[in-house]
This record gives structure tokens, C-alpha cells and sequence, in this order.
């Protein structure tokens, strides 16, 4: 029956994409959220419990932070000059410039990315030691890349483009009648930006913000060629289980990875919620 | 419309040349030096008679070339169906789309490693790894393509093509893909630029790809260090123009990190 | 005495003179149109009312005060827009609760005057709808409502009613009249529609290329345009070319009865402007007294007026128009031989440049 097999044909496809999706992505995330509660003997919660331990407590708050930071510089820099480049005066070639550097910027990460800034700033970088000829001994007055701090800053490298990127057609939306009838009425600058301007752009604002933190929260190869495992983050805490770098059960690096399942949903689930009401009058 | 920019723009920008740029030059400053008060291409001499080099981005390339191969049988034909067929199963892709957000590539690789511990000949050999690049790559892909397929009428184009007595196959050879090309390549492009950065997988399920091997050479070796990063910068910035080039499209332009 | 005063403005923009000296005065409670094609200058000239943009030279007084240097948002100036400028994330009230607002007026009267206002234009019942939620027409008359929430000195409107439907907007212009009537606030009114700028004001300005070229009453800018160009831009009608002669004008071997043509020395060259409405069309054999031989190529059906397309006999394209009552059209054709004539005095008679 050729006219059926033709009919079925497409119905093949779909359900081989479902099926990979399924065996590839859904399975290992549910045998990950299982193991997590599972141990030899039976359902446990030993390995949830170990989360709380020192150690990892730590990896989850430094993960949090760094994610949060990376995301918060991420979202004000890249929203910053991605409006300074949509202003009239802004130079058109800058601006394309700027927009085609952001898309390769935005994928320049991992370790390469750990390199430059290796080369750059780090305790034998070029720039550490330009600054140290001129008396300004960076790493003395307490800076150092391999910290918290160095890498949020590592990470804005590629947080900032991204979100110049997202925001961009955000920005452009923005209307410059708005602008003009606030003036008109009377409202200054700033209240065009409190009243007006920032609440148009909460929903997108909102999305980008969450959008960076899932992107630094998930950062592996740049915070394990930084910093070597100085600073503990999750996704390196993972890694050093599966690899057998700790003397730990798999079932705690399952119980990791659910964490930051669990994490990443809550994020999404506050902000779909967040999203909704922010969107009020868009719908 | 005064043609001035305000302070806080112009020190937005300059900042942001700043920051984008010092990295990029003191990086090539780095990588071109060999000791001492000596400056020259060592380095990167040292990295072309590198065997390793060649051997190592060659697997990254042909991993490329495996996970765009896959999405065009798996995600490109089952996508058209869904948006020509079957409109309601869109919301389930979407959040197909969307689960690699959810699960960091490192969960996966603990759930795969978990749940997979054979056949040899899938997770023994390098090739495994398209499996992950496949869900990495997943977000942008679909978006690339979704926009894709949204500018064109598929219903159309494919009714049209039937009706003149097309099969299936030939509709999607001579009618879907040509009209699709610019969202494919850019689609193929960003898998380019994610499978040749990714990391996560190939270390922890110890493959020797090129990001490793950046990271290998790396931890011994500064300057060629450097040299590698800014090769890889010249990757990313090729395969981008590429993108950029071909699509008119808004695709979202994310990477993996 | 004026209330707004515009006083020899000039403005360019990157070298282009958009504005040559413009001068102009409103007196209290008064609409005046700004009309003219696009690009001359109107809207510009609107901004500078409003404080968006600063001439180059000359002067703005606001009740006699100096107020050319002074930023928009302290001007007084209710402003609006042609489309899209309703804040979108505000409903209709917090919109036109937005000037006061700013303005620290207290929260009663915001709430009183958007009330009001809301009522007053005729949108009592969708308060809480937001701007995605209206149609263009009532997202314009939130704007209004909007501007006049400030209790403005003038009202400014800049081609207000360019993007709506031709039945809204004829609608919503008689709005903007009777509400402007009612407030009794001075208010400008920027368009590139004639009809809408005759219909509405209390005087028309003409520009063109940055030059005010009349200020007038709508009646007296139809009847009497001060020069080609508003003759032109005004209404319907023919447009001939031809040299003064006594109280006619001669176009080669034709002459036109034109009493006005006498004020013109002799042999000078001059065009003559005919509304529709002054021709009469006689289908008969034997010519009126001082007609015109002319063939009909084209008939308009506007309801109770038929507009006929005429070529005038000896004047090589030459082209005229008559309105003719439709019930009286019925034998009309294209091809049809007819006598065109008018009242010598009905023409107006111009110096050519």
C-alpha cells in the first residue's frame, strides 16, 4: 500500500524525533532526578541531604551568585550600550560594528575565552604586569581573575554581547512618540524612563535577565580553565564526581545535577509568573 | 532630534570598545611573545607542527559536520510536518526546544553516563558525542528554522508541488529545502560555532576534541595558550559572518558556555 | 490679543533651509491649520511650538513671553500625535492621568480630570481598557484627552487624524471642533488635507518649501488664493496659461472672459484659475453668448454632483472641469460636443512666475 506507507512517512520522522528526544534527553534527565532519591537499598534522601553539606552548600550559593552577577552586569552593560547605539547620534558603522563583534562575542566562550583572560589579567597576564610597571598592582589591591568576582567578569564577556543582542529589538520598539509626549507633558527624563520606558521593557528585561543566568549558571569550560577548581561551582563539583576526582557515589553527582534542574525551573516557573503580570497590557 | 550624544552613551561605548578590545590585544600581544624581551611567531609555529592540532580540530570539524547531519534528518523533516500537519504538537516542540535551558549540559552528561553505560560502539568512540551536541545545538537550531519556516508558505509551496504530482521526497529535495536554505545554513552555521566551542561533554567523557585540546595545550604551554584562543576567536568570528551573511533572519545568536 | 506668536523662524537642517522666516499669531481660542504638502516645513514648525527643536533664529512668545529657549516639558503645550503615542503600559485613564501626574497635581484632581476628560471625548465607558485594546480612533481620542489633561495654554495636533479610516476621521474632526469650541483652548492644527484644514479652523495657513504663503479664513483661501501655488493646492479647477487682455485672458487665438484679467498691463503673463462650480455646460446647437466650444472626455459620479473633464476647443491639452447637478448629467458622454461658459468675474487672474 504505497498511498498508506506515504501518509505514514511523515509520521515516521516526528516519531523519530521523539523518540531520540525521549531516549537522549528526557530519560537521562529523569534517571538523573531518580538517582538522586535512589540508593542501593531503596529510596533515600542521604544524598539530598549531602547537598547541605559544606562543600556543596557552597558550590550552590557560589553558583548562585556568580549566575545572578554575571547575569545582573550582563543585563545593565549589554542594555546600556545596546541603547547608547540606537541613539540618533550613534555612528552607523559602530553600530553594525558592534552588532556582528556581539554575535561572535556571545559565542566566544569556554576555553578560549578562560585563555585571554588567562593572557590578560591573570596573575602573569600582559596587562597585569603593564599596569604593575605603572605602580598599579591590581592583584595588591585585592583583585584576582580566579575569584567570584574575576569570573563574573570573564563571564561579561560574553553576557554583555548576548544581551546587547536580545535587547536590541526590544529597544527599537520603543517609540519615539512616547518619548516626545512625556516630554510634552511634562515628565523629565527620568520619569519618562520610571513611568514609561522601564515598564514597557520589564517583560523583555525580565526574559533577558533569565535567560543570562541559565547561560552563566550552566557554565562549565570557563570556570574549569579559570579556575582550576579553586572556586567550587556546581557544574565542577559535577565533573569531579563523574570523573572520579572525589572518592563520592555517582548517586550525589546525580543528586547535583537535579539540583540544578531544580533550579533552573524554579527560575523559569518565577519567571513565567513574573512575565505574566508584567505583561498585563499586552493582552 | 538633536544629533548629540549624551555623556552616559558615549561612556557607554567607549567602555564597551574598551572591554571588548583589551582582551583581543593583549591576548595577540601575549601569544606573540617568546621570552624574555624577545616577540615573534613561535607559538604559533610550535601549533602548526603540532600533529595533535590538526588531529583534534579535524574531529571537532567531522562531529560538526555528524550533529548538523542528524538535525537535518531529525529535527528538519519532523519540523515541517509538525507546522504542515500537525499545529497542535507545536507547543511540545517549543518546549522540546526549551529543555536543554532546563538541564545543564553538565546534567546531562551525569543522566547519559548514568543511564548509558553501553554499547561499545556508541559510547566508546568519539561519535557519541553528537548525541549531546545534538540537544545543545537543539535551541538555536529550532529557532533558526522556525523563522525559517514561518517567512515561507509551506502549506502552499507543498500543495502546489503535490498537486503537479510531487512526491514527498521530491517535495522536500526540490521545493521545502531550496526554500529554506538561508534558515538551514544559519541553522547549520550556529552548530558549527557551539560543537567546535563545546567542552563539557568531550572532557568529562574524555574525548580529545579541540576545545580539549586548547585546554590540554593550554595548562602547559601559555603563549600557545593565547595563539589557540585567538584561532578559535577567528572560527567563531567566520562561522558568525557566515550567519550573518546568509541571514536576513532574526536568529537568536547564543552559544554555549 | 495674540496668545502664541511665532516670530521670524528660520531653521535648517544639515544646511537645508526647512523653514525661511516664518511668522504667525494665534489669538486666544482660535484654530488655525497648518496646511501644506509634506516636507515644508509644518510639522517642524510644530515641534518648535512645542520645544522638541530650536530655530535657528526668531522667536516664540507665549502670552507675550519669551519662550523660545525654554525646554518642552515646562512649556504648557498639550501635544497630539499622529499614531502610537499612547503609553502602552498605562489604560486609558493612567494615560491621560500622566500629565497631572508628573506635574505633582494631587491624585483627587488627576482622577476628576481624567474623569472628565474621558467622558468628554466620549470614552466613559472604556476607563480601564488598555491603548492595544481601542481602535485608532478612540486611541486619538485618549491622546486628546490626554493633552488636554494639563489644562494646556495651546493645544497642538499633528496630523492627528492621518491614519484612520476616512469615515472616523471625518467623524472625529467634527469631534476635535466642538471639543475645542468647548474648552476654548487656542490650538494648532497640522495637516497635508486640505479638506480637513477648510473644514476645521478658524483660519488657514498655507505653506510651502518653509514659507508661510497665506493665513487666512477657509473661505477667503478658496475664493481668493493669494497666490499659484494655493490656488493650486486648494480645491479643484482649471489652470490656464495665457497673456492679459482687457477683461479676458488670451490663450493663442482663444480668449477667456476674465473681468479680473484687467488689472493685469496688457500682454503680461498671467494663468487663470476656474473652480468647477462657475462652469456652465449648455449640450445646445447654437452657442450661448460669450461660450466656449468644448468636448467632454470624462465623467465623475460624486452623488448628487457629476464632474465633467472638458477639452477646450483651440487650447492644445487643455484641460477644465464643471460640476453639473447629477439629474441634469443624464445625456452627458465622453465625446459629446458642449458650450462651456462662466461669469466673467468667477475666474481669478494671477501674475504668472
Amino acid at each position: 500500500m504505497p498511498a498508506l506507507l506515504a501518509r505514514a512517512v511523515p509520521w515516521l520522522f516526528v516519531a523519530a524525533f521523539l523518540a531520540f528526544v525521549a531516549a537522549f534527553m528526557l530519560a537521562p534527565m529523569v534517571t538523573v532526578l531518580v538517582q538522586a532519591v535512589w540508593g542501593d537499598h531503596g529510596p533515600t534522601l542521604a544524598y539530598v541531604r549531602q547537598l547541605g553539606e559544606y562543600r556543596y552548600a557552597t558550590a550552590f550559593a557560589n553558583s548562585l551568585i556568580l549566575s545572578a552577577a554575571a547575569a545582573a552586569v550582563g543585563v545593565v552593560g549589554g542594555g546600556l550600550l545596546a541603547y547608547a547605539l540606537l541613539r540618533p547620534g550613534a555612528p552607523g558603522w559602530l553600530r553594525s560594528a558592534m552588532t556582528s563583534f556581539s554575535a561572535v562575542a556571545a559565542n566566544f566562550a569556554g576555553v578560549p575565552l578562560a585563555f585571554a583572560f588567562i593572557s590578560t589579567l591573570g596573575t602573569l597576564g600582559l596587562l597585569t604586569a603593564q599596569l604593575k610597571r605603572l605602580g598599579i598592582d591590581i592583584y595588591g589591591l585585592g583583585f584576582s581573575l580566579y575569584s567570584l568576582g574575576g569570573l563574573t567578569l570573564t563571564y561579561a564577556y560574553f553576557q554583555v554581547p548576548l544581551m546587547l543582542i536580545i535587547i536590541t529589538p526590544a529597544l527599537r520598539g520603543l517609540r519615539a512618540e512616547w518619548r516626545d509626549a512625556a516630554e510634552n507633558l511634562g515628565a523629565t527624563v527620568w520619569q519618562y524612563w520610571w513611568r514609561v520606558g522601564l515598564p514597557v521593557l520589564w517583560p523583555s528585561l525580565l526574559a533577558a535577565f533569565v535567560l543570562l543566568f541559565g547561560n552563566a549558571f550552566s557554565a562549565y569550560a570557563t570556570p574549569y580553565a579559570l579556575t582550576a577548581g579553586n572556586i567550587q561551582l556546581v557544574p565542577t563539583e559535577i565533573s569531579n564526581v563523574l570523573s572520579g576526582n572525589v572518592m563520592e557515589s555517582p548517586q550525589l553527582g546525580a543528586a547535583l545535577a537535579a539540583g540544578m534542574i531544580v533550579v533552573m525551573t524554579a527560575v523559569l516557573l518565577v519567571y513565567w509568573l513574573a512575565a505574566r503580570k508584567a505583561a498585563r497590557w499586552r493582552r | 532630534m538633536s544629533a548629540r550624544l549624551g555623556p552616559v552613551a558615549v561612556l557607554a561605548i567607549v567602555l564597551g570598545i574598551v572591554f571588548f578590545l583589551t582582551p583581543l590585544i593583549v591576548t595577540f600581544a601575549f601569544s606573540l611573545w617568546e621570552g624574555g624581551d624577545r616577540y615573534g611567531f613561535a607559538a604559533y609555529r610550535s601549533l602548526v607542527g603540532d600533529p595533535d592540532l590538526w588531529a583534534s580540530l579535524l574531529l571537532s570539524l567531522r562531529l560538526a559536520a555528524e550533529t548538523m547531519l542528524l538535525g537535518m534528518v531529525l529535527l528538519v523533516p519532523s519540523m515541517i510536518f509538525v507546522h504542515l500537519k500537525a499545529p497542535g504538537l507545536k507547543p511540545l516542540f517549543e518546549f522540546i526546544a526549551a529543555l536543554p535551558f532546563v538541564v545543564p549540559a553538565i546534567a546531562l552528561v551525569a543522566g547519559l553516563s548514568a543511564l548509558y553505560t553501553g554499547p561499545a560502539w556508541l559510547i566508546g568512540t568519539p561519535n557519541y558525542l553528537v548525541i549531546p551536541y545534538f540537544f545543545l545545538a537543539l535551541p538555536y537550531a529550532y529557532r533558526a528554522i522556525d523563522v525559517g519556516l514561518s517567512a515561507i508558505d509551506v502549506r502552499t509551496l507543498t500543495d502546489a508541488a503535490h498537486s503537479l504530482g510531487a512526491g514527498w521526497g521530491q517535495v522536500f529535495r526540490l521545493v521545502l529545502l531550496p526554500n529554506l536554505s538561508t534558515a538551514l545554513l544559519g541553522a547549520t552555521l550556529l552548530t558549527l560555532t557551539i560543537v567546535m566551542g563545546e567542552f563539557t561533554f568531550a572532557s568529562v567523557l574524555l574525548f580529545k576534541t579541540f576545545a580539549v585540546y586548547i585546554n590540554d595545550t593550554g595548562s602547559s604551554k601559555v603563549t600557545e595558550a593565547a595563539a589557540l584562543s585567538l584561532l578559535s576567536f577567528v572560527i567563531t568570528w567566520a562561522a558568525m559572518l557566515g550567519v550573518l551573511l546568509t541571514g536576513r533572519n532574526t536568529t537568536d545568536l547564543g552559544g554555549t558556555h | 490679543m495674540a496668545v502664541v506668536a511665532l516670530q521670524a523662524i528660520r531653521k535648517s537642517f544639515g544646511g537645508r533651509p526647512v523653514l525661511a522666516g516664518i511668522d504667525i499669531a494665534l489669538a486666544q481660542g482660535e484654530l488655525v491649520s497648518l496646511l501644506g504638502p509634506s516636507g515644508c516645513g509644518k510639522t517642524t514648525l510644530l515641534r518648535i511650538l512645542a520645544g522638541f527643536e530650536r530655530p535657528d533664529a526668531g522667536t516664540v512668545r507665549l502670552d507675550g513671553r519669551d519662550i523660545t529657549a525654554l525646554a518642552a516639558n515646562r512649556r504648557n503645550m498639550g501635544m497630539v500625535f499622529q499614531s502610537y503615542s499612547l503609553f502602552p503600559n498605562l489604560d486609558a485613564t493612567d494615560n491621560v492621568r500622566f500629565g497631572p501626574r508628573v506635574r505633582g497635581v494631587p491624585r483627587a484632581e488627576q482622577s476628576r480630570r481624567a474623569e472628565h476628560l474621558l467622558e468628554l471625548v466620549g470614552l466613559g465607558g472604556h476607563r480601564h481598557k488598555f491603548p492595544h485594546q481601542l481602535s485608532g480612533g478612540q486611541q486619538q481620542r485618549v491622546a486628546l484627552a490626554r493633552a488636554l489633561a494639563v489644562q494646556p495654554d495651546v493645544l497642538l495636533l499633528d496630523e492627528p487624524l492621518s491614519a484612520l479610516d476616512a469615515k472616523v476621521r471625518a467623524q472625529l474632526r467634527s469631534e476635535i471642533r466642538r471639543i475645542q469650541r468647548e474648552t476654548g483652548v487656542t490650538t494648532v492644527f497640522v495637516t497635508h488635507d486640505q479638506e480637513e484644514a477648510l473644514s476645521i479652523s478658524d483660519r488657514v495657513a498655507v505653506m510651502n518649501e518653509g514659507r508661510m504663503l497665506q493665513v487666512a479664513s477657509p473661505a477667503a483661501i478658496y475664493r481668493e488664493p493669494a497666490d499659484a501655488f494655493v490656488a493650486r493646492f486648494i480645491g479643484a479647477g482649471a489652470v490656464l496659461s495665457g497673456r492679459a487682455d482687457g477683461p479676458a485672458v488670451r490663450v493663442g487665438a482663444v480668449a477667456l472672459p476674465a473681468a479680473a484679467a484687467a488689472g493685469h498691463p496688457a500682454g503680461t503673463a498671467v494663468e487663470l484659475f476656474l473652480r468647477p462650480e462657475h462652469v456652465r455646460l449648455d449640450p445646445a446647437a447654437t452657442p450661448p453668448s460669450g461660450a466656449l466650444a468644448a468636448e467632454i472626455r470624462e465623467l465623475t459620479f460624486f452623488g448628487s454632483l457629476t464632474r465633467v473633464r472638458l477639452a477646450l476647443d483651440g487650447i492644445a491639452d487643455s484641460e477644465a472641469w464643471a460640476d453639473v447637478a447629477s439629474d441634469r448629467a443624464d445625456g452627458f458622454q465622453p465625446g459629446l460636443r458642449v458650450w462651456a461658459s462662466w461669469d466673467a468675474a468667477a475666474p481669478r487672474v494671477l501674475a504668472r512666475v
